[in-house]
């Protein structure tokens, strides 16, 4: 069985902090971290390779400096790692990044692909779904759990809103898994020590069969407009009273409203 | 070219044939946009024996109802409802394609968007034309932290998916006039991979916060499950209340996901809101600054949730609280 697993290098948006005077977004010191879904994609992987020898590929599209996810995954158990990286594919929306990531996951050989179900940073939940249509396969989204059961064949477990679907899958197939239900392992020393004796390849646009029109900026239906901070809507009274004036306070409000 | 599309086309969620809520606030936002457009609302209706529910789309906003029905759409599976969608994009030709931001919208949209070469914008909370009559599409991005306006302005359908509980359905009128249409699809059933097994609902997720009128929601500050215990006090005192909660309580686990109000929980816009304990970290105002009062109590008066809150009370939620709930027992009694 080959797996190969779809990362991305995220800001760690849960400690981006909003300059109150400016109104814009601090990223300076903001730490880079292998996205959380996807993390929880590179667990379920490595957990076929314990329990059906699997051999597992990461392959992340970004920057250079994305190497450090992927020496992370390597060092979790990862056998292979690929590092999709081009000025060619900058400014790519969620269509543009599944053309480039497709054309990449057409050269490699694979039965099942798995990704993160969306990315801290755009939390789209977009290029999985985009890129199996392009690679012409099935894909569950939501995925809780997944196990092989015969030749070819996997049961998947999808959350949904008020609970969950068990689904049948047949053949070639690509997953988008929740960090939630998969917790990551810790790498381990001599995986470390590995990962750094691993090389890691390095792939351009001119190693994927896309064209170029279907890349980057050019390739991407959808262009950011404008952005902005989130307006917050101006503040009532703040009051620092007792425990039984706040109370008061509250009950005249809510008899005002006619809530009481 | 572009100008070969027109209308405006929802996917009209259904489940267990029971048509979801946010397929009635898509019909609500749609209305909207189709008379910027002068156009029409257009509602794409998938299921197997769903039929007699179209009418009910129709007083809700759709000008006309595209209804799909065979025992091939009896449960979501997206090759079924891409292959059907697919055909209906190319017979029709949209301007615009609203779905449901949920795990059925997500799941389709992204896949529709990739077959027709299209742009396909997430999770929308804001919808308007252009003067140029693209469809600007706002969405938050970076965890809430930032606001996008996203346009698609060389491709057709504009497609998007609309974040539940955010737009407003119309008012019911039987009197709105519109038109059923039935679409006959063929099937290329050669590449239907994946079969449903079954579909599970879990008890724990019955509780739908969203359509509460008051919201008592505990962080922090409360702490732990005697201090909810409290707020589900109060919660039965005030009656048409629940309870919910900021990430911090779900992740200790003193709360389950479902009554979780954020960013990565549910968009809530109750009457009235109770931020205890929260001191407002932007994922969990992202949930629930449209609510109509907002009443805080927090120990840090620089809590940023003071900046959202109409009424906002320094001080300890666990005195507070228990103090109010015997006062509301009181005022009641008095009635």
């Amino acid at each position: 069985m080959k797996i190969v697993v779809c990362i991305k290098q995220v800001p760690d948006t849960t400690v981006v902090k909003i300059d109150p005077i400016k109104g814009t977004l601090i990223r300076q010191g903001v730490p880079s971290i292998m996205n959380p879904d996807d993390k929880g994609g590179l667990e379920l992987a490595l957990r076929f390779k314990e329990e059906k020898g699997a051999e597992v590929t990461v392959i992340t599209m970004g920057p250079p400096q994305a190497d450090l996810i992927l020496r992370e995954a390597l060092a979790m158990g990862a056998d292979k790692a690929i590092l999709l990286t081009d000025r060619k594919f900058a400014g790519a929306d969620t269509l543009a990044t599944s053309s480039a990531l497709s054309g990449a996951l057409n050269n490699l050989e694979w039965d099942y692909i798995i990704c993160g179900r969306q990315a801290i940073d755009g939390d789209t939940a977009q290029v999985g779904p985009q890129l199996s249509e392009h690679l012409g396969i099935a894909q569950v989204s939501y995925v809780a759990d997944a196990k092989v059961i015969g030749e070819n064949k996997l049961e998947v477990k999808r959350e949904i809103e008020d609970g969950y679907q068990l689904l049948e899958v047949k053949g070639k197939c690509l997953l988008t898994v929740l960090a939630s239900s998969f917790k990551p392992r810790y790498m381990n020393v001599a995986g470390i020590v590995d990962a750094y004796d691993k090389e890691v390849e390095i792939w351009t646009a001119d190693s994927i069969d896309i064209e170029e029109s279907r890349l980057g900026l050019k390739g991407s239906p959808t262009r950011v407009k404008k952005s902005f901070p989130k307006g917050v809507k101006s503040s009532g009274e703040v009051y620092e009273v007792t425990p039984e004036e706040a109370v008061d306070l509250v009950v005249s409000k809510l008899k005002e409203k006619f809530i009481i | 070219m572009i100008k070969d599309y027109k209308h405006i086309f929802v996917f009209a969620e259904q489940r267990q044939g029971v048509i979801q809520p946010v397929a009635l606030e898509l019909l609500g936002i749609a209305t909207t946009l189709a008379k910027t457009l002068n156009e029409k609302v257009v509602a794409v209706f998938l299921g197997d024996n769903i039929a007699d529910q179209a009418q009910n789309l129709i007083e809700y906003g759709a000008d006309e109802v595209i209804v799909v029905d065979h025992s091939n759409l009896k449960d979501y599976l997206t090759e079924q409802y891409a292959q059907v969608i697919d055909q209906v994009i190319t017979a029709f030709r949209p301007s615009i394609f609203l779905f449901g931001a949920t795990t059925m919208g997500r799941d389709l949209a992204p896949r529709l968007s990739a077959r027709m070469r299209t742009g396909l914008t997430a999770d929308c909370t804001k919808l308007e034309i252009s003067e140029e009559k693209n469809l600007m599409m706002t969405r938050p991005a970076f965890g809430g932290n930032l606001m996008a306006t996203i346009e698609c302005a060389n491709n057709r359908p504009q497609m998007s998916t609309v974040r539940p509980g955010v737009m407003q359905k119309n008012d019911r009128d039987a009197n709105h006039d519109g038109t059923i249409v039935r679409f006959e699809p063929k099937f290329d059933e050669s590449k239907f991979a994946v079969k449903m097994i079954k579909t599970v609902k879990e008890e724990k997720q019955l509780i739908d916060i969203t359509k509460a009128d008051i919201l008592i929601s505990g962080g922090r500050g409360v702490g732990n499950k005697k201090g909810f215990d409290q707020l589900y006090k109060l919660a039965h005192q005030l009656g048409a209340a629940e309870v919910s909660a900021s990430r911090a309580m779900v992740d200790a686990g003193v709360i389950s996901q479902d009554r979780q109000v954020g960013q990565t929980g549910k968009t809530v816009r109750p009457n009235l809101y109770f931020a205890l304990g929260i001191s407002g970290a932007i994922q969990h105002l992202a949930g629930m600054e449209e609510s109509e009062m907002i009443i805080a109590v927090n120990k840090d008066k620089f809590a940023p949730i003071f900046q959202v809150s109409d009424i906002g009370i320094v001080g300890d939620v666990n005195k507070v609280v228990p103090l109010l709930t015997a006062r509301l027992k009181k005022e009641m009694s008095n009635k």
